[in-house]
């Protein structure tokens, strides 16, 4: 029995170090690809590190990169657990951050203790309306999701655009030529406390919480127990009494309102003020999307998010320094992203090969009358009562 | 100003310019088309159109040979396509995750490329436009249709051409029962591997093409994601036309003609601001999958992975 413990353990083991492995291998690809591009990988990869994690000012770039990337991450284990493939990241970080600036900008006699927290609030509805569209697409009209929210984002960078050079405008930037698409500064007292000298901001903290919380939703509620059920079968799930075209849209609002208020974060945390080079990565930097990558690098789970969101946060980070150092374009990572996607599912095929076997070992030790198979997310019957 | 757009020369050119701005889509549509009547929806579609369209646009700068860029951009996409079909289909990895895997790399590499290897943006001598000879004399018409590049040519003989291949030949029939039913095509001896490996490589090679079309036929440079979001719309436009080579024609032809009209309305400085004009063709498109999705059902076996009983 210990026996079979312990081959639990390690086959849980395994899985863990999945993504790190396919990462691994993302970089050795990466570093054949340097070596084609006339560079040191080790000074290359020396740099990342260094512009990652090297000094107390790099850390914390890490994690202000990081941050977006947990909170879109987050909406992304909500939809992605409920079978609902939410590409719109970039797009709901921009409508977010379009309603919390807003008020910023408009509530200019209310004291910050007030503006911040409804700033932050109304990003997240701005965020779960974007998504929402899609959600009820997708539930009530059977529009796929992959293709409406990718619309989606191409309306929201047109909406940025327009709000940014047009009714939102910096009124200095008005007057000039140049006309940046950006609006005027938030107030100081509307700004989100900092960890001076650094930029890591309040919302760091806050998306670990929330990480915290979006376990508690998916696992302890009823709430979230029928978004996994909807997303693991939904024929199911109808038989059982769920109205599975509700908790579609459900998953849909939610992780919206994660990226909604990702976006609202950057503009009260990071930049003080809305800003776009006329793209939707111009604001995001590609957030809404490597978002997505972090939280599959997690497993879908909201936890294991967290040090995912790090680890691309410092890849981030470190991207830029090494374009300092060795004059490898930062794109590089963009490609390496990808990469670790391809590889993340594709080295799925091993963990489900192995699950048949737990589940068939299992089987057999239960009509052995051997103690119940414990229960762990990842291995839950397909089939629901 | 806006009886302007009314004006024969301005509608023309409207037209002209649609029929024009269609190819991109036609090419990754079609190719489309094919991975996904197979069972393989392929997101990485944006991805292969960003690398063909630089490989095409490197390799016609330095040769100063067109044709050796299209094929370039075949080599290259269709590289995309075999390591999509093994990812999908023999390691049976997530298709809509990975494609966005595949995205992200051609996004990263194609940047990468382009800021290593040419460093600012150039421009090429693309493909010039060819009069069909009487054809292209026609009033109104022959302005329209016949004095195009001839990769938009190329584009529009693809439809009846994918659409034969589909519903005409053996080949078609082994596609669309691979994409229907595995399990039974299977059992009547269709190699599913072999079926969706061929469709996926299409798809990559004419998603390369695509991207081509854009780099030294349309545009004629290349620039940091120079697609910005045309591989994902040519992906929408296959849902559009109901997985049918006639209905994704008529999708790339309303969404481009609709592109084409707020392109001109911001020529001809009619005011309505730019930003939102640019939304239409986006707009319109989800309306229209509203309208037209709901009535017509994907490939059964669409994103579902195939496992062999042994």
């Amino acid at each position: 029995m210990s026996n079979h413990n312990s081959e639990r353990w390690f086959a849980k083991l395994i899985d863990t170090a999945l993504p790190i492995l396919a990462t691994i291998a993302a970089l050795l690809v990466g570093a054949v690809m340097l070596l084609l591009l006339k560079v040191n990988p080790i000074e290359a990869y020396r740099a990342m590190w260094e512009g990652a994690f090297g000094s107390k000012n790099a850390l914390a770039e890490t994690l202000v990169k990081a941050t977006p990337l947990l909170l879109v991450g987050l909406g992304i284990c909500i939809s992605f657990r409920g079978d609902v493939i939410n590409i719109g990241g970039e797009g709901q970080m921009i409508v977010g951050a379009i309603a919390g600036t807003v008020v910023g900008l408009t509530l200019v006699d209310w004291p910050g203790w007030a503006v911040i927290p409804i700033a932050l609030l109304v990003g997240f509805i701005g965020g779960a309306f974007w998504g929402g569209i899609p959600g009820v697409l997708k539930a009530y009209f059977n529009v796929n999701e992959i293709l409406s929210t990718v619309m989606m984002n191409a309306i929201a960078v047109q909406l940025m655009n327009f709000m940014l050079r047009g009714p939102m405008i910096d009124p200095s930037q008005a007057q000039l030529a140049s006309k940046i698409p950006q609006t005027a500064r938030l107030l100081e007292g509307f700004r989100l406390p900092r960890w001076v000298p650094t930029r890591l901001h309040l919302g760091a903290l806050i998306a670990v919480v929330l990480a915290v919380l979006v376990y508690i939703l998916l696992w302890r509620t009823t709430w979230g127990y029928r978004i996994r059920a909807v997303g693991q079968n939904p024929d199911a799930s109808r038989y059982a009494g769920i109205k599975v075209k509700r908790y579609v849209v459900l998953a849909l609002v939610l992780s919206g309102a994660f990226a909604g208020l990702a976006g609202v974060m950057q503009v009260y945390g990071v930049n003080y003020r809305m800003i776009t080079d006329g793209s939707a990565s111009g604001f995001t930097g590609s957030a809404g999307f490597n978002g997505i990558v972090a939280a599959l690098f997690g497993q879908l789970h909201p936890i294991g998010t967290i040090p995912a969101s790090i680890l691309f946060g410092a890849l981030l980070v470190g991207a830029n320094k090494m374009q300092r150092v060795v004059q490898v374009p930062s794109a590089l990572i963009t490609a390496l992203n990808g990469l670790v996607v391809v590889f993340v599912v594709s080295s799925e095929i091993w963990r489900r090969r192995r699950q048949k076997k737990r589940l068939a070992i299992a089987t057999a030790e239960a009509e052995g009358g051997d103690e119940e198979f414990p229960s762990d997310p990842d291995n839950e019957p397909e089939v629901l009562a | 100003m806006i009886s302007d757009l009314f004006s024969m020369t301005v509608l023309v050119g409207i037209l002209a310019s649609g029929i024009r701005l269609a190819t991109p889509y036609l090419y990754a549509g079609i190719g489309e088309t094919f991975s996904q009547r197979s069972g393989v929806l392929n997101l990485g579609v944006e991805g292969q159109m960003l690398l063909g369209a630089f490989a095409a646009f490197y390799v016609a700068l330095t040769t100063e040979n067109l044709w050796l860029g299209v094929l370039a951009a075949i080599v290259v996409g269709g590289l995309m396509g075999l390591a999509m079909a093994f990812v999908t289909i023999n390691l049976q990895a997530e298709q809509g995750i990975s494609g966005i895997g595949f995205y992200l790399f051609g996004l990263g590499l194609s940047d990468l490329l382009f800021q290593k290897m040419l460093g600012t943006v150039e421009t090429v001598k693309g493909f010039p436009k060819v009069h069909i000879p009487v054809l292209s004399d026609i009033p109104v018409i022959g302005e329209i249709f016949f004095r195009q590049n001839v990769l938009v040519y190329i584009a529009f003989a693809l439809v009846p051409l994918a659409w034969f291949l589909l519903n005409k030949t053996t080949l078609g029939l082994k596609i669309k029962a691979v994409g229907e039913n595995p399990e039974a095509a299977d059992s009547l001896g269709v190699s599913v591997v072999r079926v969706r490996y061929f469709t996926v490589i299409l798809g990559g090679v004419l998603s390369g093409v695509a991207g081509a079309s854009l780099s030294i036929a349309l545009l004629n440079v290349f620039q940091q994601n120079l697609t910005s979001g045309l591989g994902f719309i040519a992906v929408a436009l296959v849902y559009f036309g109901a997985w049918r080579p006639w209905g994704v024609l008529g999708g790339a032809l309303l969404f481009s003609l609709v592109n084409s009209l707020q392109l001109w309305v911001q020529v001809l400085g009619i005011p309505i601001p730019s930003d939102i004009a640019v939304m239409m063709p986006y707009i319109l498109t989800i309306l229209v999958l509203v309208l037209a999705v709901s009535r017509v059902r994907p490939p059964s076996a669409l994103t579902k992975i195939f496992e062999r009983e042994e």
